[in-house]
């Protein structure tokens, strides 16, 4: 269970999350939704310590997460990067298992997770072995999912995983990230400014605009009863774009 | 306990200094020669950097003994003023545990040459006669100008006002005055020059050069058997003598030739060209090779912190930045009066290391500051302990920027490592400065020609070291997604 309490974050002057109180429901997926700016990628880089809060508390199981326990958290927390974030001196297997390795995590264990995993986000075997410069976009993100899954985190963040892959192979990663989600059961919260893609993967969507949430709920209850005409010109913005 | 000690004496070899001109070159073989004569184990560390660098050393006890000049020793090392007898001198020396020689027999003062066809068509015959003729060029040594008894109070006494003073090398000085390029240059009243060239010597009608009578400085703690033989060169070389031998060594272009003269022409036996450039090569490498395995070791750590902003970055990269604007000559002289270093390859070394730090600082800081900031916030998110991190994702991620800049730092240190020779440190500048004395070709190319292959062998091993440090993912060819 992952919570904000009362949590504000500013950058000098700049407030870039207003004062917050939000429980993310375990088991199911959210996406965080905006404009660019609206502070959609600080909530996320919050709730796993990347950057401190200017008040309040981030509770991760009911801890405030403080530097005592960040490591601890960290390692039951999944995260994917827009553009993967693989560390481009190792191959993709060394990246997959870099952190169980280092946690000492059995052989037998790590073998039977790569197993799993390269099955389950459909990434042939001979790619493991590859740099991530000799691999493509799509096989990138899908060998930083499969790292941020082999220790079956508690938790699953993804910072715009899809943004910089182009149509065709977005979609069809769309589709088996779907598959994903729902077979692993994590509490998942991903970052995406595209709401066709909200809807199609998440459960609950956060619709956040200048540091505040506007709106949370269903895809459905966004479209139905918006709690403001901004709500609306979104959808209907987006909706432009994606037909 | 006294026993204890002369045995401490008897291991280590007397060691006798010298400047790097060839008087003194020859006069430190002559004392190096002399000792071992008389039984003595002693060892010539030739062609150091000037007066300050011998004295510290004679102070520190990293030398025992080298050849200096009365004058120099009242205006340069103790700033006596007026005219102190030897008495005062040796009464002010012991206070500072050194002793001083009898005189060996001639004076050596300064005194200022003309080329002989310059000085008869313009007249001049006297110091005086040079402030009729304003539009002279004057080529002095960097020392004579800035010494308390050289051209300043020279000028000042003598009322001259040259067309130009430039500072040039005292060998290639002797080379710009016949080839006319300066008209009026100091030398050393016993240069071999002088008579080779029939320079014509301004008289000192004023009395300005005070006495220059040379001696032996020695600690007053050397063995006695030491001493003794050393104070047998008293009164042993006179004026002709003593340019006889300068002479005979710039012949020889050795300056070892000067002593066999003095001791009745019989050559020493003489180590072989091959041989001793690679023992000087050896020791060059050596030099470089510890100065930059310190740098590494402690450039590396300080480049890790000044990868992270704040003022403790500042203050890392402007100190080894600052450390990289002094000369290297004057960085060197500057250590060795410190505890520990004196004469000798620990201060070349310790030189060379604080040469060689910025290069390594800056590419470690930049090579950490510059990993994309995803790629940061990725490991950070793994939550792994700082070491771990920084050693399995950091350090090899800016691999590529910190061997270049280990490389930068190896490069300079071959070309830095030549001035060692001038704190008796060896190496390759050892032929070097003495062949730039000799006004000898072959002589400085025999440093300066393996110096550049060694530098060359050092940027292509380093092609090499790449390959092994910088991981094999760095070194793709991006492929487009």
């Amino acid at each position: 269970m992952i919570e904000l309490r009362g949590v504000r974050k500013s950058f000098g002057a700049t407030v870039a999350l207003e004062r917050t109180d939000l429980a993310f429901p375990p088991g199911a997926t959210t996406a965080l939704i905006g404009p660019s700016g609206c502070g959609k990628s600080t909530l996320l880089r919050l709730l796993l310590g990347l950057v401190a809060p200017s008040e309040g508390d981030v509770l991760f199981d009911g801890e405030p997460l403080a530097p005592g326990n960040l490591a601890a958290v960290r390692h039951r927390v999944g995260y994917v990067v827009q553009d993967g974030g693989l560390f481009p001196h190792l191959t993709a297997r060394e990246n997959v298992v870099l952190l169980a390795r280092h946690l000492k995590t059995p052989e037998e264990r790590r073998r039977r997770r790569l197993r799993e995993l390269s099955e389950l986000v459909k990434l042939p075997d001979a790619a493991l072995d590859r740099y991530p410069g000799e691999l493509s976009g799509g096989q990138r993100q899908r060998v930083a999912l499969m790292r941020a899954l082999l220790l079956e985190p508690a938790a699953l963040l993804l910072d715009e995983p899809l943004a910089a892959l182009d149509p065709l192979v977005r979609s069809s990663l769309q589709e088996d990230l779907r598959e994903i989600f729902r077979r692993l059961g994590a509490t998942t919260v991903f970052v995406t400014h595209d709401m066709a893609e909200a809807a199609y993967l998440a459960d609950h969507i956060v619709l956040m605009r200048e540091g505040r949430i506007v709106q949370r709920g269903t895809a459905a209850d966004l479209r139905d009863s918006p709690a403001e005409p901004f709500v609306s010109s979104f959808l209907r913005a987006q909706r432009r774009v994606a037909f | 306990m006294l026993l204890a000690a002369s045995a401490a004496a008897a291991q280590r070899p007397v060691v006798i200094g010298s400047k790097k001109f060839t008087e003194s070159y020859v006069l430190g073989e002559i004392a190096t020669r002399s000792l071992q004569r008389a039984g003595v184990s002693a060892e010539h560390r030739a062609g150091m950097g000037g007066t300050i660098i011998l004295w510290e050393a004679l102070v520190g006890g990293s030398i025992d003994a080298y050849p200096e000049y009365t004058g120099t020793i009242a205006q340069e090392i103790l700033k006596l003023s007026g005219r102190p007898t030897r008495e005062d001198l040796s009464a002010a020396l012991a206070a500072r545990g050194v002793a001083m020689g009898a005189p060996l027999g001639f004076e050596n003062t300064y005194a200022l040459v003309v080329a002989p066809a310059r000085a008869r068509t313009l007249g001049l015959a006297r110091i005086s006669d040079l402030s009729r003729h304003p539009g002279l060029v004057f080529g002095l040594t960097h020392e004579f100008l800035d010494r308390a008894d050289g051209w300043r109070p020279l000028a000042a006494a003598y009322d001259l006002s040259p067309g130009r003073v430039a500072g040039i090398d005292h060998a290639l000085g002797y080379e710009a005055l016949r080839h006319g390029s300066i008209d009026v240059k100091d030398a050393y009243s016993t240069d071999a020059r002088i008579a080779q060239d029939g320079l014509v010597v301004l008289e000192d009608e004023r009395r300005f050069f005070p006495d220059y009578q040379a001696v032996f400085l020695h600690r007053s703690v050397i063995a006695p058997r030491a001493a003794a033989a050393i104070a047998s060169l008293s009164g042993t070389i006179d004026a002709a003598r003593m340019r006889s031998l300068n002479s005979t060594a710039e012949r020889a272009k050795d300056y070892a030739a000067g002593a066999d003269a003095y001791f009745g022409g019989r050559p020493s036996a003489r180590e072989g060209r091959a041989r001793r450039i690679l023992r000087l090569t050896a020791r060059h490498l050596e030099l470089v090779a510890a100065s930059l395995l310190l740098a590494v070791a402690i450039g590396l750590p300080l480049g890790i912190r000044a990868s992270r902003p704040g003022p403790a970055s500042q203050i890392i990269l402007g100190a080894t930045g600052v450390v990289q604007t002094i000369p290297a000559l004057a960085l060197l002289a500057l250590l060795v009066p410190v505890p520990f270093l004196g004469i000798g390859p620990a201060t070349a070394v310790v030189a060379l290391f604080l040469y060689s730090l910025l290069p390594i600082v800056r590419g470690t800081a930049t090579g950490l500051a510059s990993i994309p900031p995803a790629l940061t916030e990725t490991a950070e998110s793994l939550g792994l302990p700082a070491w771990t991190r920084l050693r399995a994702i950091d350090l090899p991620l800016a691999s590529r920027a910190i061997v270049a800049g280990i490389q930068t730092s190896a490069v300079i240190d071959v070309g830095a490592a030549t001035l060692a020779a001038l704190i008796g440190a060896g190496g390759l500048g050892e032929p070097i400065i003495s062949g730039l004395n000799l006004n000898d070709h072959a002589t400085i190319l025999e440093g300066a020609i393996p110096a550049a292959i060694l530098a060359l062998a050092v940027q292509a091993g380093f092609g090499l070291i790449e390959r092994i440090v910088v991981p094999r993912g760095l070194r793709l060819p991006k492929i487009e997604s």
